[in-house]
């Protein structure tokens, strides 16, 4: 059992999800105790993944028996191991709160969310780059029929936009897998990483193109700044589980970045070393400060929200542009928190808007709430969490990266990343306070709020404090981790010793 | 035939890109099509042209190279789907929204 553990998070999802599909005409109860059930699974096995990552030993799994660089491999480290906890506790809150009816309003709601659960992992563990084309393939195709899930106007419209620029995206991935291909003649990417060492300099120009081209696909998954414009509106548009899942499909587009171009193009790349870094790092402070803007400017708590993932992209692909293990590693406690928070947010946000009736979450003055007050705690908790003020883990995270930031570039990072803050605190205490405060007289109303919503919320924003209290063992593992990701040598070893477990 | 071959990829990969861009979706629908089949193409060609060779390798030196046949055939299934899918999509945005757009806009009035 132990040797097929690197795969149970693909084929776990993968056989729920197509049992759900099967079974679609069953009744709504089986469907979510076996959703919540596996998934709940699913956090089990990625404890287990973690622990066994966790002393630095790099395991593969080949499927079929066949041995890389020929067969396809799924890799466990500390960094597959940490996204795939990541990915399952994000979808452990948001199942729960999908439990509460948001799953009855369209057809196959626990099929498709187990699949994309599906696809996300795979992403975070394949180790093969067209492997990773096909895992995008599986996430999106589950993320489009998820965003129009229920349906309705504003959502058939963004999930146009959405489906097209993904489609161009996809077949861009497509050319750059080919161009790489083509000039190293391998997949693998361990394997690609040990060819480019000894590279013909004539190829160096393919190479080149492929890797950028290969960034821009990168940067449309994880919304970089010339190409973010499609996620406010298909965030705040997309059900509200939904767009919390979504939460960790930014990051598998940060993943992506980070694993392919500190293992592939690490230092043994020679002259094509760490190509990407000038473009990440003013790229990312650009889209730090454009979501920023964005955030003061948004009329709706979900667009706000969808604003706050897009800040939170850009201060983890500084963390990317700066190039240091320090800055991995904080960043990577940074994704952690800003993945959960967000999450919960966005679960909050439909928890409010249901209270309001027709004013919903516009940021207008509305009817006073059922609850008021506990959703106004939670919504302060998760303001001060997303807005990086102390005692919550934003400010850790944020501090651990300003920390990082070498002199060069402190100039730069320090003033947008505060202003950035700011700018959030400012928004978020404006919406929380007509919110909560500039309230109608009237009758209180609304429906009562069930108890899996608030398990929901409370179980992501919970992680905030959480994740204040074990920072300590926190940020030891993400040091591990980026300590590992800065020495390629450790992966390429593993992968192409010949010497790992085969079923 | 390189040059044939690198010709029509390119001009497939044009008139894709062009119909992509327009406002209508069905010319959009058309346009990724195309952008597939010009990326099919493209990768087909990525491990290097080659004739009258089989796709596999037994010691002889005349051989095409099996894997960007796996691929191109990996990557026309995962096409057809996503093609499939969108047209459905756009018939549903035609119904909800009452039109063709990208945008989801009322088609403005032609100035006589």
């Amino acid at each position: 059992m132990m040797q097929h553990l690197i795969v149970l998070p693909v084929v776990l999802p993968l056989l729920v999800g197509l049992f759900l599909l099967r079974s679609r005409h069953g009744t709504m109860r089986t469907h979510r105790v076996v959703g919540v059930t596996a998934t709940a699974l699913l956090v089990v096995v990625a404890m287990v993944m973690v622990a066994r990552a966790a002393d630095g030993e790099v395991t593969y799994y080949a499927l079929g028996g066949w041995q890389p660089p020929f067969g396809i491999v799924l890799v466990l480290d500390r960094l597959s191991a940490l996204m795939v906890l990541l990915t399952a506790v994000l979808a452990l809150g948001a199942v729960v709160f999908a439990c509460a009816g948001d799953d009855e309003r369209g057809s196959n709601f626990h099929g498709l969310f187990q699949l994309q659960l599906m696809g996300i992992n795979g992403a975070f563990l394949t180790g093969d780059i067209f492997n990773l084309f096909v895992f995008f393939e599986v996430l999106l195709l589950a993320s489009y029929a998820l965003l129009i899930h229920g349906g309705g106007k504003s959502r058939i419209q963004s999930a146009v936009h959405y489906v097209v620029l993904n489609l161009v995206g996809s077949s861009l991935f497509l050319i750059s897998v080919g161009v790489l291909y083509g000039a190293t003649g391998t997949l693998n990417m361990a394997d690609m990483a040990v060819r480019l060492s000894d590279l013909p300099a004539d190829r160096e120009g393919l190479v080149t193109a492929g890797a950028l081209m290969l960034l821009v696909v990168f940067s449309l998954k994880s919304a970089l700044l010339p190409l973010y414009f499609w996620l406010p509106r298909a965030y705040a548009a997309a059900p509200a589980p939904v767009a919390a899942l979504f939460a960790i499909m930014t990051k598998v587009g940060i993943y992506a970045i980070l694993r392919v171009y500190s293992l592939v193009f690490g230092e043994q790349a020679g002259s094509l070393a760490a190509l990407e870094q000038p473009w990440v790092w003013w790229l990312s402070l650009a889209t730090m400060v454009v979501a920023g803007i964005g955030v003061l400017a948004a009329r709706d708590l979900r667009l706000l929200v969808a604003y706050l993932i897009v800040v939170s992209v850009g201060t983890l692909l500084a963390g990317i542009g700066m190039g240091s293990p320090a800055a991995t590693a904080a960043l990577l406690y940074y994704l952690v928190h800003t993945t959960l928070v967000t999450g919960g947010l966005f679960l909050l946000a439909e928890m409010i808007g249901l209270q309001r009736g027709k004013a919903a979450t516009r940021l207008v003055k509305g009817r006073p709430m059922h609850h008021g007050n506990w959703l106004a705690g939670l919504f302060f908790i998760g303001a001060v969490a997303v807005a990086g003020l102390p005692p919550l883990s934003g400010a850790i995270g944020k501090a651990l990266l300003l920390n990082a930031a070498e002199t060069s570039q402190q100039p730069w990072l320090w003033p947008i990343l505060l202003a950035t803050g700011l700018a959030a605190l400012i928004a978020l205490s404006r919406a929380g306070s007509t919110l909560f405060w500039r309230s109608h007289e009237g009758e209180v109303a609304g429906v009562s709020l069930s108890r899996s919503r608030w398990l929901g919320v409370g179980w992501l924003l919970g992680a905030s404090p959480l994740l204040v209290i074990l920072a300590g063992p926190v940020s030891d593992y993400t040091c591990a981790t980026a300590e590992q990701l800065a020495d390629p040598d450790i992966m390429v070893r593993a992968v192409l010793s010949n010497a790992g477990e085969s079923p | 035939m390189e040059s044939l071959y690198a010709i029509t990829t390119g001009i497939l990969t044009a008139c894709g890109l062009f119909l992509t861009l327009r406002g209508r979706t069905f010319p959009v629908v058309v346009g990724l099509t195309l952008l597939s089949y010009a990326v099919n193409l493209f990768l087909f060609s990525m491990g290097g042209l080659t004739t009258g060779g089989a796709a596999i390798i037994d010691g002889q030196t005349h051989f095409a190279d099996p894997l960007p046949q796996a691929l191109v055939l990996t990557a026309i299934v995962i096409g057809f789907a996503m093609t499939a899918f969108v047209v459905i999509l756009a018939m549903r945005a035609r119904s909800e929204m009452g039109n063709d757009h990208v945008d989801g806009r009322k088609q403005e009035e032609p100035h006589r």
